[in-house]
């Protein structure tokens, strides 16, 4: 499990740790998932489909609501967390742990700089 | 505890049966024989075997775990549960109705015609459209099909290609945007304005050369009336848009004023909210549409006309959108439709809308001291309350529609219209005595004095009926939809 | 009104109570927030034929009734796509019973169990006909079923083209043409072997952008269509077979997901509903669990209470229009629920043994009919094993022999001379409510009229 404070967050409350320069792991935000509240889906996207940065890849569901996960960045789904077809309430329950997303190999350069640390994103939060 | 009703399929056994058919008197014949062997069915498909008696007591204790209108008080808004009138039922069950073939060569069926063409007639007078369609078999398909219209006037305009939006308001039904999207459209969505009506500026912004039209339900999902409608006809005509009236709240509306003289161009009736045909636990339904002259060519085909004493099916319509449910729409819903108006005439669908408006308003004005009311003028035939004063006491929206299950209601429609929080839509109709509306009203007072001094009874609600609050997160989680032996 | 409506209790007096507790002098004070310029006045007042009593409505609505021949009155050889069948009793005293007739969508499951779990027996019923995994609690009719089938197969294989069989209901073609139109995507037709869908052909046209193959069973014509060797020549594709199945039918056929369908659809409208002139019908709508989250309309599932007691919801919601607006997988909201009851009524009466008694009697019916006619010299077109209807081939315009049919009390069949390409074809149809003495009394007539 990522510690919270290693990774970084964008407005839509996503997360993404960088595992090494051009390969990253995504997946939701504490405060996102505590919106959402039980889980009970996740529309996970394909291996090798491509992640468009903001665009929509995957979709998380709850009883009475669907929303949409942004790719924060541009590459290729290396590996996606199948758990969560069967257990998609690991989101609820550990969302920077086994509640991880997917793991993009990316093709475009990061740009940490568009992102938030974990205390200026629980500034934002807290703003929200 | 209640006792669970056991699933038909638990009280099966082989060898029982609740019904009879004459003695087979012609051959019996193999169809086996001359089938590849593997069309011919193996195993026999599972179905229940019970006796008459376990039949009848199976779906009486089902509908004791049921309710319905004749139950008690019902206030859903936007859905306009009202009484659905008895001899209506015997009428759609009489044998020249029940039992006529929709292939028959029309001659044979010239009653049914006629009814259809009458009850053409009644709608276009109710909504002030020039021609109808009694094919849409539900509102959803009625907006669908209205919005197939646009596209088709648009195309042959020459513009199918670049008005490909359309606008719908941020208080609208789930289904216009939907309903927009399967005809091809994008949607945009517009934000109400503090009042709780189409904003024009913002409604301004909107417009462009790529409106296809604007979605409206009027009196809107709030209640309310858009007083801003015929500066809105204007701009979106303008724009070269056309106007969509949702008819979900025509009740509000009947016989003082038309979505014809309002300027809409395509409009859809609920009959089974506003014409009183049983909602049947969810349908069928029935939702005609209505256009303006110019968008004729374009409705659905067949057609019901008349000529001199004879009525007709005409499909020569070559720019018709084509058909949209199989043969004249849902004809038996229709029939109880037509009986309703024929037993209202003008002058009582009038007095329907008056009396539905005026219990809404006194009932808003009997709650409005207890329950937050965002929008403060006078409603139409339904208004919504906000329970943000109660959640701040710690108790949901949801707990108060379930603590009104207690009470022996129905719960108001909740968490709709998506602008309002903890909203509360409810919609008394006409039919409802006022001892009625009272007797509600003492309830939600009662509740709302149960939230400050003990808010666990609604956390705990219901406690009376059948069931208790389900577990709906597994249920999504694991999906159970059928019955595993 | 000269005096108060029945179904209207407000009185004076309560009108004048309230108006004190609302605060205003009058009802037209809450109108007056309608435009001046849109209001009704004398002079633009709805005007409508005057009210009738109640008395006065039923002898009305009588006399409406009676101008129309009923397969009551007349022997129906007609069919196609709308079947005059046996109901029993108990299917119109438990949809008439005013808690499920008058009830709406289940939103408060706690208050609408019976509802519900009617719904979710309707669903385990049509999928043991159906041998599919998954069913919602229908749809508007069979048709529209086709329709919603055809765009979850374009949305989920992101392909736009449809390949349609021939041989499906010229009227269920006609609705999937206006949903491709809505949703623009393409539907070429395959045409037929005789009366059946010509497989060379529909191999020729499958290629990598179909979506779906559809095909009806039986099909239009009667014929039993062999699902299994169509869907293997779909095997090299990732288009979805889509099956429009008679349920009457699946009583005796092989269930379609055995035979590889993605997806089944169809109407119950021969399992316990009035022909009601064509509607409302009820449309179901099945596929395999793959595409369970793809499904339109209201799915009802089995969970618990916080006591663990047995109790049924509404569930996979994200899927719908009241949550998901246009990204919904369809735009339905309402569905037939209680042409839903009516059928399951009209299922757990037949059972298991009733309702495979009920086909063999239409099979026994209609082949007896056909059987009559070719030894009165007619020729039966099929070549393929027909469940309940056939093409008869004649050699008069079908429109002249069935005004000289009803002549002689019956309801002759429907015409499909221009589907088939054939010269005065007729498409024949009995079913279990035939007697053997109809029969024969309508193949002398037929071989009466015919021979003029």
């Amino acid at each position: 499990m990522a510690e919270k404070e290693t990774l970084y967050f964008t407005k839509e409350h996503e997360w993404i740790e960088i595992v090494n320069e051009d390969y990253v792991r995504i997946g939701i935000s504490d405060y996102a998932v505590e919106q959402l509240g039980d889980v009970v889906f996740v529309d996970l996207p394909a291996l090798n489909d491509e992640m468009e940065k903001e665009d929509e890849f995957a979709t998380v569901e709850s009883v009475k609501s669907s929303s949409e996960i942004y790719g924060p960045v541009t590459g290729k789904i290396a590996k996606v967390n199948d758990a969560l077809e069967d257990e998609p309430e690991k989101l609820n329950e550990s969302p920077f742990g086994e509640g991880w997303i997917v793991e993009v190999q990316t093709t475009e350069a990061l740009d940490t700089s568009e992102w938030m640390d974990a205390d200026a994103y629980d500034t934002y939060v807290s703003g929200l | 505890m209640m006792k669970e009703t056991k699933l038909i399929f638990e009280q099966s056994k082989t060898g029982r049966q609740a019904y009879s058919l004459p003695e087979n008197d012609v051959e019996m014949y193999d169809l086996s024989a001359e089938l590849p062997e593997h069309l011919s069915r193996k195993a026999a498909a599972e179905l229940p075997e019970v006796s008459e008696l376990q039949l009848m007591r199976h779906y009486t204790a089902l509908a004791n775990n049921n309710f319905g209108i004749e139950t008690g008080f019902y206030p859903l808004g936007s859905c306009t549960m009202k009484y659905n009138p008895k001899v209506n039922e015997d009428i759609a069950r009489l044998d020249g109705f029940a039992n006529i073939h929709p292939l028959q060569n029309p001659e044979t069926t010239q009653g049914a015609l006629q009814l259809m063409y009458g009850l053409q007639e009644d709608l276009k007078q109710v909504t002030g459209m020039d021609e109808i369609s009694l094919q849409p078999a539900a509102g959803a398909q009625g907006e669908w099909a209205g919005l197939l219209v646009f596209k088709a006037y648009h195309e042959q305009n020459g513009d199918g290609q670049t008005r490909k939006t359309i606008l719908v308001p941020d208080s609208a039904h789930g289904t216009n945007p939907a309903s927009a999207a399967v005809a091809g459209y994008d949607v945009v969505e517009i934000k109400s304005n503090e009042n709780g009506t189409v904003g024009v500026e913002a409604l301004k912004a909107a417009l462009g050369p790529d409106t296809a039209g604007l979605m409206l339900t009027n009196p809107n999902t709030l209640g309310l009336f858009e007083v801003d409608i015929v500066e809105i006809a204007e701009i979106v005509h303008e724009a070269g848009g056309l106007l969509y009236y949702d008819g979900a709240n025509a009740n509000a509306i009947l016989g003082k004023s038309t979505p014809g003289e309002m300027g809409f161009d395509v409009v859809h009736l609920n009959l089974h909210k506003s014409f009183s045909t049983p909602h049947g636990g969810g349908g069928p339904g029935s939702g005609p549409i209505g256009v303006k002259s110019f968008l004729s060519p374009f409705l659905p085909v067949p057609r019901i006309e008349k000529d001199g004493d004879h009525y007709l099916l005409n499909s020569d319509y070559p720019l018709s959108i084509g058909r949209v449910k199989g043969y004249f729409g849902n004809f038996g819903v229709n029939v109880r439709a037509y009986a309703y108006i024929r037993s209202m005439g003008a002058e009582g669908l009038q007095q329907v809308s008056e009396d539905a408006v005026l219990h809404a308003n006194y009932l808003k004005a009997r709650l409005t001291d207890y329950y937050d009311t965002p929008y403060k003028q006078h409603c139409k035939h339904e208004f919504v309350l906000s329970g943000l004063r109660q959640k701040k006491q710690g108790v949901r929206t949801l707990d108060i529609a379930k603590r009104l299950l207690d009470y022996g209601f129905y719960a108001p429609t909740v968490y709709f219209p998506l602008i309002v929080e903890e909203c509360l839509m409810i919609e008394p109709t006409e039919t409802e005595s006022k001892e009625m509306l009272d007797e509600f009203a003492d309830a939600m007072i009662t509740i709302a004095k149960e939230v400050e001094e003990q808010p666990e009874v609604l956390h705990e609600a219901p406690i009376s009926k059948a069931v208790r609050r389900l577990d709906e997160v597994t249920a999504a989680r694991k999906p159970k939809v059928i019955y595993q032996r | 009104m000269t005096h108060q409506h029945q179904n209207l209790p407000t009185t004076e007096q309560d009108r004048k109570e309230m108006l004190a507790e609302i605060g205003v002098d009058s009802v037209a004070a809450l109108f007056s927030d309608i435009p001046v310029s849109t209001r009704a006045t004398d002079q633009k007042a709805i005007e409508l034929p005057d009210s009738l009593s109640e008395l006065e409505l039923v002898k009305h609505m009588k006399k409406l009734a009676d101008q129309n021949k009923t397969a009551t009155d007349y022997p129906f050889f007609l069919g196609a796509g709308t079947y005059d069948h046996f109901i029993p009793s108990v299917v119109n005293h438990v949809t008439l019973k005013s808690e499920f007739m008058t009830a709406y969508t289940p939103y408060q499951p706690e208050a609408s169990q019976g509802e519900l779990q009617a719904l979710f027996e309707f669903q385990t019923m049509i999928c043991e006909l159906t041998g599919m995994d998954v069913s919602n609690s229908s749809l508007y009719d069979g048709f529209t079923s086709l329709g919603e089938a055809c765009n979850l197969a374009a949305a989920v294989t992101k392909k736009n083209r449809i390949l349609m069989s021939a041989a499906l209901h010229p009227q269920a073609k006609e609705v999937v043409g206006t949903y491709a139109y809505g949703m623009e995507y393409s539907v070429t037709p395959i045409g037929l072997d005789t009366e059946v869908t010509d497989l060379k052909q529909l191999e020729n046209e499958l290629n990598d952008e179909t979506a779906a193959v559809v095909i009806q069973y039986p099909n239009f014509f009667g014929s039993i269509e062999d699902l299994k060797a169509i869907k293997e020549r779909m095997k090299e594709t990732k288009a979805l077979l889509i099956v429009v199945a008679n349920p009457l039918a699946l009583a005796k056929l092989e269930a379609p997901g055995n035979l590889g369908a993605d997806i089944v659809v169809g109407d119950m409208q021969p399992l316990g509903l009035s022909m009601s002139y064509g509607g409302p019908h009820c449309g179901y709508f099945t596929v395999k669990s793959k595409y369970m989250r793809k499904v339109p309309s209201r799915i009802v599932g089995e969970t618990v209470d916080i006591e663990g007691k047995r109790g049924f919801v509404m569930t996979l919601q994200t899927r719908e229009q009241h949550i998901r607006r246009e990204k919904a997988t369809s735009n339905m909201s309402s569905n037939q629920a209680l042409n839903a009851l009516a059928s399951s009524v009209f299922m757990s009466a037949l059972g298991k043994v009733g309702v495979q008694e009920m086909a063999q009697q239409n099979i026994n019916k209609a082949h007896y009919l056909a059987k009559q006619l070719q030894e009165k010299g007619f020729e039966v077109l099929n070549q393929s094993a027909y469940f309940n209807e056939f093409i008869l081939k004649l050699s008069l315009p079908i429109e002249e022999v069935n005004q000289a049919l009803l002549e002689k009390g019956f309801i002759g069949g429907y015409d499909v001379s221009e589907l088939v390409g054939v010269d005065h074809a007729v498409l024949l149809c009995a079913t279990e409510k035939r007697t053997k003495k109809e029969i024969d009394q309508f193949v002398e007539a037929l071989a009466e009229v015919a021979k003029r």
